[in-house]
């Protein structure tokens, strides 16, 4: 069979492995490669995981434009380029300086964890944040049946390749109604030092036991002109009544990619609420999957897209409602200039026992030039009878009765055009809870502007 | 000095202003009215400057340099004001915010220092009491959720707070009950002053009652046809514009 299955398929593949698609070879003879001195070479579970999703990915490949979830945004030129691995850190010298979004902090660096700048102490004992790689070697037990849980290897062609070669990442771990006042900043920069084009599989698990709370900063950032490819992978378990605020900066320069994949799963009265702003890469893409398997549980999946030049950015949801009494709701927005382009795609499949569930989708862009392009797919499945769900999505240019009326108050054409965009984004970003977090989105957002309007 | 000169404009390849001739001197209040469709609201527009609405002949001056060749912020800043017949919702766009804005834009355009927040809200505040709005009203969004009359005494808060030198007001009365008239009238005979001018479109005598005229002109199909005191307005209120050889 060729191409990537809806449902897990029980073959698997062992010994060599021969691909049926062109664009998986590289990437497979790294792995061979690689295989026995990746971290939890030794594990039994880890490598037999591994494997399968080298069998995966060697049987679909990157993903063509004629795989449905695929059709809007084009990897041809991500696929054809050659990547390396990113080398051993070596220097503390920093390609980025690190945005301030909290009081805890977790720094990887071309996808490695690194402690030496990373500064953890103000975390009470309930909370854990340590790095991937050495939890594998010192404490495998505690995160075997966890890591891999969500993902999935066998629907997803960058879940698949981020299993086979995941080196790093983060673990955090928050226990029984425990909590951090503070937030924990997780800060992922792009080195590429030399030039030379590097690709990185961070893999990063979250768990929140019953109870537990936690607001996690997520900031991706890249030096200069860095040519990498970050594929990260991020599996979030959140326990009964736990509450997960999950606030992601993406920031990376025109040279650099990111084709990040969340995996939720809520149980009963948990609450997921994360707010995704893109405001830089030549391509990306935010997929997240969020189940809510236990009854009232909440989920807001929010961002903003802001692109420019010749920017591809790409923001794919997919909501399972899957028990009943759940609420999910959706607000993206996308502004686009020059001849950039957008996809949204927001699927919400509501399940047969998904009675009373609610469920909103609000997708909005505005066209700054007439040689943007936004994609815009939502998908509703509704199969329980007792159900609250609703979607809406526009495009549209600035109002031109907008702009002349603040004109005609004295506000110069340009001043006008950015209070409308400004205002465009507003009703998205007030649903960023935490005011630093708030301030540092919109200081972004301001940033992106001015070379926008520049 | 307002001086239009035979101005005639499209809209869409339509003529609509077919050679308008007035002139409005400071401290005059000129009510101009006429049927639906007479060209009252593209008048002001032109005025003020929207695009699409094409000048094809004739000129506007306003103390004597070219209205017609400035951007519509220029117009603002030189102190003329156009109060919208059917003021713009402005989702996300605070009106205090749009307030300051706007008239820190203006004082920086006639080289006058800004205002601070603080100052700006002492005088935002004062204006809001004499129209009977609350302070809240600043907080939303512009014009969102605001009822038609709460848009019309929005549109006299920006004229108190912008304080033109030539307000264009366009069907201000439109869809108000008595009250809100009343409130909307003083509002802007409070800002009648002799170094300001006023031009007042209307459909109805009854706002003429409230601000009384220096002059009424009645325009019909593109044209003024008949100019006169404020008696003119009564005529008009008596016999309507049928009676005058208008169409209605």
């Amino acid at each position: 069979m060729r191409g990537w299955a809806l449902r897990p398929d029980s073959v698997t593949s062992t010994g060599a492995l021969v691909s049926a698609d062109a664009t998986a070879a590289p990437w497979l003879a790294r792995y061979a490669g690689l295989r026995m001195r990746l971290p939890g070479a030794d594990l039994g579970w880890l490598s037999h995981l591994r494997e399968e999703a080298a069998g995966a990915f060697a049987r679909g490949g990157w993903p063509p434009r004629r795989h449905e979830a695929w059709k809007y945004s084009d990897l041809r030129a991500l696929a054809a380029q050659s990547w390396h691995e990113p080398l051993a850190a070596m220097d503390r010298t920093l390609p980025a300086p690190i945005p301030a979004l909290g009081s805890a902090r977790a720094v990887m660096i071309d996808g490695r964890f690194r402690p030496d700048l990373s500064d953890l102490d103000a975390l009470p004992p309930g909370v854990q944040v340590r790095g991937l790689a050495r939890v594998l070697d010192d404490d495998p037990e505690s995160i075997s049946g966890r890591l891999g849980a969500l993902a999935h290897i066998h629907d997803h062609p960058f879940a698949a390749l981020n299993t086979l070669l995941m080196e790093d990442g983060v673990v955090i771990e928050v226990e029984e109604d425990s909590g951090f006042d503070g937030i924990l900043h997780v800060a992922s920069i792009g080195a590429a030092p030399g030039g030379r084009p590097v690709a990185f599989h961070p893999r990063v698990l979250v768990v929140l036991h019953k109870g537990a709370r936690l607001t996690l900063a997520k900031s991706a950032e890249g030096g200069p002109g860095a040519t990498f490819l970050d594929n990260p992978v991020t599996e979030i378990t959140l326990a009964a009544g736990a509450h997960l605020t999950h606030v992601r900066l993406q920031d990376l320069p025109d040279s650099a990619a990111q084709l990040a994949t969340t995996y939720v799963r809520l149980a009963e009265d948990a609450t997921y609420d994360s707010f995704v702003l893109v405001a830089g890469a030549g391509l990306s893409r935010n997929e997240i999957h969020a189940t809510l398997a236990g009854p009232r549980a909440t989920c807001h999946l929010n961002g903003a897209q802001l692109l420019n030049g010749t920017r591809h950015a790409d923001t794919t949801t997919a909501i399972d409602h899957a028990a009943s009494n759940c609420a999910s709701r959706q607000t993206y927005k996308s502004v686009l200039a020059g001849r950039s382009r957008a996809v949204f795609q927001g699927r919400i499949h509501v399940h047969q026992v998904a009675q009373k569930t609610d469920g909103y989708q609000m997708n909005q862009a505005l066209l700054l030039s007439p040689d943007c392009e936004m994609d815009s797919k939502p998908q509703l499945e509704i199969y329980a009878d007792d159900v609250k769900c609703s979607h809406g999505a526009t495009v549209g240019e600035l109002d031109e009765g907008a702009l002349f009326y603040l004109r005609s108050r004295g506000i110069p054409a340009d001043e006008a055009r950015s209070l409308l965009v400004h205002a465009f984004l507003a009703d998205a970003l007030e649903l960023v809870g935490d005011e630093s977090l708030r301030e540092a989105l919109s200081e972004a957002t301001e940033r992106w502007w001015r070379k926008v309007a520049a | 000095m307002l001086a239009i000169e035979n101005l005639a404009a499209t809209v869409d390849g339509k003529e609509i202003l077919k050679g308008i001739s007035l002139e409005v001197a400071p401290g005059q209040v000129h009510a101009i009215m006429g049927p639906n469709g007479s060209g009252k609201s593209t008048l002001g527009y032109v005025l003020a400057g929207r695009e699409g609405y094409e000048v094809t002949s004739g000129s506007a001056t306003w103390n004597g340099s070219d209205l017609l060749a400035m951007e519509p912020e220029e117009r603002a800043a030189a102190g003329v004001f156009l109060a919208f017949q059917y003021p713009v919702e402005l989702p996300g766009v605070g009106n205090a915010n749009f307030l300051r804005t706007a008239l820190n834009a203006i004082r920086r355009a006639r080289g006058e220092p800004e205002m601070d927040a603080m100052q700006f809200l002492k005088l935002a505040r004062a204006e809001l009491k004499k129209l009977g709005m609350p302070d809240e009203m600043l907080k939303r969004s512009v014009n969102v959720g605001f009822s038609g009359g709460e848009k019309k005494r929005n549109e006299i808060l920006q004229m108190a707070i912008l304080q033109p030198k030539l307000a264009i007001l366009d069907e201000t009365d439109s869809g108000l009950d008595i009250d809100a008239l009343r409130i909307v009238a003083d509002g802007v005979n409070a800002l009648r002053a002799p170094d300001r001018a006023m031009v007042v479109i209307t459909h109805y005598q009854r706002l003429l009652e409230l601000i009384v005229p220096d002059q009424v002109h009645v325009l019909a199909n593109g044209r003024i046809v008949k100019s006169g005191g404020r008696e003119l307005a009564l005529e008009l209120e008596a016999k309507g514009y049928a009676g005058l050889g208008l169409a209605a």
